[in-house]
């Protein structure tokens, strides 16, 4: 097995962008991505796009051939393009996917991007459409929306551990606070713990700012095997572990309502393949689709004890600065969840505070770095490290 | 959903039939034909629960699901039949009664509707023991 090096990435601006097409959000970040990595498009090999519901949100399916075509890699290059789905994991599924064809020898230069376009019907046609990452059958026909399924979730959690409101609150008042230093963020106003528990009961007990928004955007990056990778930059960044789980489709199946077996697991093998642990890693995106869900993934990866997740965001650990920084890129809540390009996303934010082009958001001396990326409720996680050292 | 889709599985969601694995003894609610612990040297049987149980964890929804804009605010939980398998339903009754580990009993309840003038879906529902 070779080793996988990404020498380019680019996304586009996270947020509602009425006046941009699906495929105008996909090209871009992939043109820019072949142009940060200084390739031309006769050098890709294959192509991986992460997309979780091309149908219902623009009536759209072959996805992976459309954007061929509007790269201008189909007409006459005839470059692969296959489109990966796991719900709100599919960016980081379509990363995985690459590494394995570069990783494999079968690819040398392979593009692996992921888009969502979610502002072009109604939001409860979105939410809808995000809902059937759940278990329609099960969960989706007794009414069960996203929101409440964290916040079973949640519940649970403040159940068992104690974990309060407040302690939810500061994950997404730490995300804001580091978004409004990412350009491409959909948000970059900072808020406060009391304007977050004071904003309107989405499900009890997560408010409106507990949640990720809906957003339109598009993420890509170049990868390469590592022998090969300094011919195209001066700072490529080294996958060294890469880690998939699945566990039940429900949450009511799953063995604790408040641990993601799947993040455990992606989590572990990812460690193993990079021969590392928690404590050799700089900095973690994580996927916080609810502020709940950081809590819980900081926990599962290995950063906080079981319970403690909580306090341990609201004790500041996990911002700039802090034992181990959290979400730099504003994380889910304030960058933006176009859910089929948000695990592309976390790997460029990576790349970013890796090579060390993160401005004010910019760890100091951040050598070693995680992405976290779940689908569904946990029946997907995806887990990558990245180095800057070989 | 379809009709069909709702039909084919109208026993399970009427009377709480789901399935049981006589090789190694685990229920299953909603009702699988796979034991997910013997996979194929399972033996899976209808089973019909009796349909007490008691709450795992809730939530009330206020930003309901498409098709139950006219219920909020509602409670969603996750309930544990005493047989052993967790399910998703609602708890019919006030948001401000339910606790963790309150015990529960089923109610045939209508769950939605297809539309405007499409079929009606019922299924189980609970309410506080
Ligand atoms: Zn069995």
């Amino acid at each position: 097995m070779r080793e996988v090096a990404i020498i380019g990435v680019k996304n586009t601006i996270f947020g509602e962008q009425w006046d941009r097409s699906f495929r105008d959000l996909v090209v871009e970040a992939g043109v820019g991505a072949v142009k940060d990595a200084g390739i031309t498009g006769e050098k890709i090999d294959s192509m991986f796009v992460g997309n979780m519901s091309g149908g219902q949100f623009v009536e759209q399916e072959h996805i992976g051939a459309l954007i061929a075509d509007y790269s201008g890699l189909a007409k006459n290059l005839h470059i692969p393009s296959t489109r990966v789905e796991a719900a709100c994991a599919s960016g980081g599924l379509a990363l995985r996917q690459g590494i394995y064809s570069v990783a494999s020898g079968m690819d040398d230069i392979v593009i692996a991007a992921g888009v969502e376009k979610m502002t072009d019907v109604p939001s409860a046609k979105a939410s809808s459409a995000l809902a059937a990452a759940a278990d329609r059958e099960w969960e989706g026909i007794m009414g069960a929306t996203f929101p409440g399924l964290y916040a079973m979730i949640a519940r649970m959690h403040m159940h068992k551990y104690g974990t309060t409101s407040e302690q939810l609150a500061s994950a997404a008042v730490k995300n804001h606070q580091n978004g409004q230093f990412n350009p491409i963020a959909q948000y970059k106003n900072k808020i406060t713990i009391e304007s977050v528990l004071n904003s309107i009961m989405v499900a009890d007990p997560l408010h409106i700012f507990d949640c990720s928004p809906i957003t339109d955007g598009a993420s890509a990056v170049i990868l390469a095997p590592a022998d090969i990778a300094h011919e195209y930059t001066d700072t490529p960044i080294y996958v060294k572990g890469t880690g998939q789980a699945s566990d039940t489709l429900a949450l009511h199946d799953r063995r604790d309502i408040t641990t993601l077996d799947a993040s455990v697991v992606a989590g572990k093998r990812a460690y193993e393949m990079a021969r590392m642990g928690p404590e050799d890693i700089d900095l973690v995106e994580v996927h916080d689709c609810f502020t709940i869900a950081e809590i819980c993934a900081i926990e599962d990866l290995g950063f906080a004890k079981k319970g403690e997740g909580g306090k341990v965001t609201f004790d500041g650990e996990t911002a700039i600065g802090g034992r181990i920084p959290v979400n730099t890129s504003g994380g889910l809540k304030a960058c933006g969840h176009p859910v089929g390009a948000t695990g592309v996303k976390q790997a460029i934010e990576i790349v970013e505070q890796l090579r060390g082009e993160a401005g004010k958001r910019q760890v100091d001396g951040a050598e070693i770095g995680m992405t976290h990326n779940v689908g569904g409720s946990g029946a997907t996680a995806v887990v990558h490290i990245f180095s800057r050292n070989r | 959903m379809s009709v069909p889709r709702f039909w084919r599985k109208q026993i399970a969601r009427y009377n709480l039939v789901g399935t049981h694995c006589k090789q190694c003894g685990e229920y299953f609610y909603p009702p699988r034909n796979m034991c997910p612990s013997c996979r194929r040297e399972g033996e899976i049987e209808d089973f019909k629960f009796s349909g007490q149980g008691e709450v795992v964890t809730y939530t009330v929804i206020h930003a309901a699901a498409e098709g139950f804009e006219g219920q909020t605010p509602y409670v969603l939980a996750i309930v544990q039949l005493e047989e052993g398998p967790r399910l998703t339903t609602q708890i019919v009754g006030d948001a401000k009664d339910m606790s963790i580990g309150m015990k529960v009993s089923p109610v045939f309840r209508k769950l939605g509707q297809s539309g405007d003038r499409g079929m009606i879906y019922y299924g189980t529902k609970f309410v506080p023991a």
